[in-house]
């Protein structure tokens, strides 16, 4: 459904301690694309990345990258952790941690080397954290942090790019500066970038592709072909009912549909949500 | 006799084959304490430490029994010690502490047998009081090739761990994301760690060997904020205390009660606190300069 997908995702499944976590869950994404994982809390979100990165091994299905199966060290993948913020008291600065990016796998002292330096100001430069590369990243705010984590994941030139919930700590102006570098990173540098996320809206305007997650299960597409009432419902297995409200998209449950709404609620606002005034 | 006040040296200072094993010795102790402090106190894992150090007793007062040097007791506690935190789960971030404090709590139960016996066989507490509170002056000049050997290891540790050790103290999941096999690094850092509480225990005593790990380390952590500056600060205000505190050590001999000398650990413990304070200066008075 991709051509030459970078990430391909077959059929794979997960238990965790007898529970099932993810079933069947199929999707690829291809270079210069970045999609959204959109689901709410506990949909799996992490797992599925965890399962991505092989520090999750999956009982069912397999994940291949760049047409390989995937194998624990891979440079092929960035990846930037769920609600990371720093100590202040970390002697690290900036280009320190963007440093790590380069070769912070690799045994013994880091010989002092032009070109890494070179590399790592570039890469600092690229995502707009020029001015504060000399800082401490645990005094950086919580948007600062971020694009030096993006740098950090970026600089070993990996051709996936993961970054789980980077929106969660942010503010809605630096989530969607942040969201327009990502953008921009997928599309300048033929980069696959897979953003999870609770919320679908900050993402809507440089989604190219969604993979929508709920109750272990995924569809997988873009914005038009995944976010309507017909494919939700079937994922959520109960009627839900998708609204357009100024340029935002609210998915509801269906008008006199009185079945369990945990699956819907963290996906869009929850008041709105639950209001018969809206749904109707 | 010259009277004391003549000159910060006192006669005979550089003669003494004592000074010149404390001053070796010392300082390959700091050296090594301060580098894998950084470590720790970027860890969090300074209760670790702080344990490893009281369990430095345990070996302290079974070499004494043993007849064999305190060194060699002491190490051998330390890295069985770390392997049982290992076993029972010192990895994972809330099993950690408790870890930690179990293994501590046996290895002092342990030591409270053995420190008796000590008393009872050796009929004396001189030598309870010098595994607890050290005497850099006391040790025995052929310790210093076993010295060599483990501060060699720790170093190489340390440097052959730097970058992924590093990577996983910022953050475990973007380390193993990058194929850094987190828990084979953090239990080799552990028995580097093991290593120099035992060389800090066995020069300033087991007690206060944590002083030795935390201090210059939290120090050098005010002052800096790159990991190799840290590192290099650390060791210097180390070295710089323990230096400093077996000349004061000895100078003390002069002091009242005159002619026994103050014990060396209470000058090197005294002077890395002081390092500790002056280092929270600067932060201070540029918070003053802004308000």
């Amino acid at each position: 459904m991709v051509d030459a997908p970078i990430l391909s995702v077959q059929g794979v499944g997960v238990r965790l301690s007898g529970r099932e976590v993810l079933r069947e869950v199929q999707f690829e994404i291809a270079p210069g694309e970045l999609t959204g994982l959109i689901g709410s809390n506990g949909a799996g979100k992490t797992t599925l990345f965890r399962v991505i990165l092989g520090l999750q091994a999956a009982s069912a299905g397999r994940v291949q990258l760049d047409g390989r199966p995937r194998s624990r060290r891979n440079p092929l993948i960035g990846y930037v952790p769920q609600k990371f913020l720093l100590d202040p008291d970390m002697p690290l600065r900036a280009r320190d941690l963007v440093s790590l990016g380069v070769d912070g796998q690799r045994l013994g002292v880091p010989w002092p080397s032009r070109a890494r330096r070179a590399l790592v100001a570039e890469m600092l430069e690229a995502v707009g954290a020029g001015d504060f590369a000399g800082q401490r990243v645990g005094l950086l705010s919580g948007g600062e942090q971020q694009r030096v984590l993006i740098a950090h994941a970026l600089v070993g030139r990996p051709k996936l790019l993961l970054l789980d919930e980077p929106l969660a700590n942010l503010d809605l102006r630096a989530g969607q500066e942040v969201v327009t570098l990502l953008a921009r990173i997928a599309h300048e540098r033929e980069v696959a970038v897979l953003i999870s996320a609770h919320e679908i809206n900050p993402l809507l305007p440089v989604m190219d592709r969604i993979v929508y997650l709920a109750g272990g299960r995924a569809v997988s597409g873009t914005v038009e072909q995944v976010v309507r009432a017909d494919v939700l419902s079937e994922l959520y297995g109960s009627h839900v009912d998708v609204l357009n409200v100024h340029g935002r998209v609210l998915v509801v449950a269906g008008a006199g549909d009185d079945t369990d709404m945990r699956g819907h609620e963290a996906a869009l606002p929850g008041a709105l949500a639950r209001s018969d005034g809206v749904a109707s | 006799m010259s009277p004391p006040s003549a000159s910060l040296i006192a006669s005979g200072f550089f003669a003494s084959e004592a000074v010149h094993t404390a001053v070796v010795v010392g300082a390959v102790a700091a050296v090594v304490s301060g580098t894998v402090g950084v470590f720790m106190v970027m860890r969090a894992q300074s209760f670790a430490g702080e344990a490893l150090g009281d369990i430095s007793t345990t070996g302290g007062s079974a070499a004494l029994l043993a007849g064999v040097g305190p060194l060699t007791g002491i190490v051998v506690i330390d890295v069985a010690a770390v392997a049982a935190m290992e076993l029972v789960g010192i990895q994972r971030p809330r099993g950690r502490d408790l870890a930690t404090g179990i293994v501590l709590g046996a290895a002092l139960g342990l030591s409270a047998l053995l420190l008796y016996l000590d008393t009872i066989y050796h009929n004396t507490t001189g030598a309870v009081v010098t595994i607890l509170f050290g005497s850099v002056f006391t040790i025995d000049p052929s310790t210093i090739p076993l010295v060599g050997v483990l501060s060699a290891l720790a170093l190489t540790l340390v440097a052959l761990l730097y970058r992924p050790l590093l990577l996983s103290s910022v953050s475990a999941e973007m380390a193993a994301a990058r194929g850094v096999r987190v828990r084979l690094i953090g239990a080799c850092y552990l028995l580097a760690l093991a290593v120099a509480a035992a060389l800090a225990a066995m020069t300033i005593g087991t007690i206060l060997s944590t002083a030795l790990l935390v201090g210059p380390a939290a120090t050098a952590l005010r002052l800096t904020r790159q990991p190799a500056s840290a590192i290099a600060l650390a060791v210097t205000v180390g070295v710089a205390a323990m230096w400093v505190g077996v000349l004061l050590a000895y100078d003390s001999f002069y002091w009242p009660p005159h002619g026994t000398g103050w014990p060396v650990s209470f000058f090197v413990v005294a002077l890395i606190f002081v390092a500790y304070l002056l280092a929270g200066l600067p932060a201070l008075l540029r918070r003053r300069a802004r308000a």
